[in-house]
């Protein structure tokens, strides 16, 4: 396998120690609170594996030497946001919009009772 | 044979009025209908608004206007918003979800005056790299219906490769043109980032994604690019600079030119497929085009800080399907909680909840800084080690994928082999650069592509390398047994 022969050669380029590190079962259930997920408990296992292999995959990163390399946080970086006049471009598109709701009421979305 | 000619000789015949585009259009959607049966390519065909559009571009045609692209058909990634039609990202979460509006290339592409077939099969939100993480099953590769065509652009590709249009809309992450492109035999074109709007476009990683094109040569997907590409003012990444005119700019003399051979893409890798790269380049030299050898030294650190940038914005992306304002919603939620998380985990799929979790991690306190910052001080030096080989090249150039085509299921287990797929495709997004693969050969039957890489806004270059390449060669017009 290719990433093999590339993961040598990152061995031999940045020599400090490898912390092998794992994700529990806990860890895994924090995180999909998180993020607002569901996961049956026939489908953690798989999840608690797959998320520790990524994660230690990812961990190589820590061994490279960054220093006090600036963050990239986009690959245009010259590019500025830019301001358009606060004039109205957009016209109204609510009913063809909201036809895509899974459930509406006069205009209005519908979710279950949050204030009793 | 409808389906074997170049864009550029059915826009004659058009022209000449030896067939019409409604002609064209019933040709390619009886394709679809007979072959796409053993691919799985296609999952939406809009066949009745396809024959109206043929129509009006026909009526367009007869009252003397003349296009590129005026009545050529085209099949678009289902990640792009059509207007009126289903869009589903290849997702359960938007099974139902009919977009109320066009993405910025399509309405693009509409106005120049294609036909829309259908809409394209693909990885569930664009994340995988061998179309299996689709709601509606994997497509297969027309060249072995065993074996995948590549992801995330997988229904593109095997839909380009069996002439099922000639055309199909792609966009690209980590490689997701390239790669299904390398793995099906045809030509895909990723442009700079912010050279093609993402307005519409179903995001997925937002500094990274950027939409791009599918076709049988670089000819014609120059033709194609040149409409997509340009200023959007909806897309606040889009880059106002001019679009040169890449199908006039395709026979500029290679004589010179300066290409890169990088060093860390041949490491490892399988010699035939060396072997294939190497021929290519002989190509080259031929033209009087000149060889260096550069290295990236960051390069093999691009998987990794892919698959930290990556998930984290997609988990940030992917927060707004909530089963309240469009897409599924569970059903009998007991509370909004409950609503939220069921919606969420029904709707997606594994690799989806996969990333949004590796996401969701390494944003989360205490993690930030060991992944997600130290993702983004990688993606510089990675960046800057190709500025660094663009003082000496023009362009570089190297495999586009380690393996050819690999079976389907061998993979689907393991993610991280899987990530490994993209080894040689990462980097230009993380850098934002230019890519382009073509076809350069066979192993064991299976096509085989080579990639080159520009500095940004170089696409007219990667165009006619690749154009000149394919005058010289005859690797792009070889179609699989079955689809001739």
């Amino acid at each position: 396998m290719i990433g093999g022969a590339f993961f040598c050669a990152l061995a031999l380029t940045f020599e400090t120690p490898f912390t092998f590190m794992s994700l529990t079962r806990q860890d895994v259930e924090k995180i999909a609170r998180l993020a607002r997920l569901s996961i049956t408990a026939a489908e953690m296992p798989v999840y608690v594996a797959s998320l520790s292999s990524i994660v230690d995959f990812v961990h190589d990163l820590s061994r490279v030497e960054t220093g006090d390399v600036e963050p990239m946080a986009h690959p245009l970086e010259g590019l500025s946001q830019r301001l358009r006049e606060d004039v109205v471009s957009e016209t109204d598109h609510h009913d063809k919009y909201q036809a895509n709701a899974p459930e509406v009421q006069a205009g209005l979305y519908v979710v279950p009772r949050v204030i009793e | 044979m409808l389906h074997t000619l170049s864009i550029g000789e059915l826009a004659r015949r058009l022209n000449a009025g030896e067939i019409s585009s409604v002609e064209l259009t019933r040709h390619f959607l009886e394709r679809i209908e007979r072959l796409n049966p053993r691919l799985n390519a296609v999952i939406t065909l809009t066949a009745e608004s396809a024959l109206i559009q043929a129509a009006a571009a026909d009526r367009r045609r007869q009252a003397g206007e003349r296009g590129r692209l005026l009545g050529i058909p085209l099949i678009h990634k289902d990640i792009f918003c059509t207007d009126g039609v289903r869009t589903s990202c290849g997702s359960r979460m938007l099974d139902n979800f009919i977009a109320p509006y066009d993405a910025t290339i399509v309405g693009r592409l509409k106005a120049a005056g294609t036909v829309m077939l259908g809409k394209a099969n693909m990885d569930e939100f664009a994340m995988g790299s061998s179309n299996e993480t689709s709601y509606y099953g994997p497509v297969k590769n027309p060249w072995d219906i065993t074996r995948v065509p590549g992801g995330s652009s997988g229904g593109s590709s095997a839909a380009s490769a069996a002439r099922l249009a000639p055309i199909a809309t792609g966009t690209d992450t980590g490689g997701s043109i390239r790669q299904p492109a390398a793995l099906t035999g045809v030509t895909g074109v990723k442009p700079t980032y912010g050279r093609v709007s993402r307005y519409g476009m179903i995001a997925f990683a937002s500094s990274l994604d950027q939409a791009g094109v599918l076709a049988r040569s670089a000819e014609d997907a120059a033709a194609v690019l040149a409409v997509m590409a340009g200023f959007d003012p909806r897309d606040s990444t889009s880059v106002d600079a001019p679009v040169p005119d890449y199908p006039a700019l395709l026979e500029a003399p290679l004589r010179g030119l300066k290409i890169g051979l990088l060093r860390e893409f041949f490491d490892g890798l399988e010699s035939r497929n060396a072997g294939l790269i190497r021929d290519a380049l002989k190509v080259y030299t031929s033209m009087g085009a000149e060889t260096v050898e550069v290295s990236l030294p960051h390069l093999p650190l691009s998987v990794p800080t892919y698959y930290v940038v990556a998930p984290a914005e997609c988990s940030s992306n992917l927060s707004r399907f909530d089963g309240v304002r469009y897409g599924y919603r569970c059903r009998q939620p007991k509370d909004l909680l409950d609503l939220y998380e069921r919606s969420r985990g029904e709707g997606f799929g594994p690799e989806v909840k996969r990333r949004i979790m590796t996401g969701t991690y390494v944003l989360s306190a205490g993690y930030f800084d060991a992944y997600y910052l130290k993702a983004q001080k990688v993606r510089r030096l990675i960046t800057d080690d190709f500025r660094r080989a663009f003082e000496k090249v023009d362009l570089v150039v190297g495999p586009t994928t380690p393996t050819p085509a690999f079976a389907i299921g061998a993979k689907v287990d393991d993610p991280v082999t899987m990530y490994l797929n993209d080894i040689y495709t990462i980097g230009a997004n993380l850098a934002g650069l230019p890519g382009i693969s073509a076809p350069c050969g066979f192993i064991d039957g299976l096509p085989v592509g080579m990639q080159l890489i520009g500095p940004h806004f170089s696409e007219e270059k990667l165009l006619s390398a690749a154009h000149q390449y394919q005058r010289a060669t005859d690797w792009h017009l070889k179609t699989p047994g079955g689809f001739e």
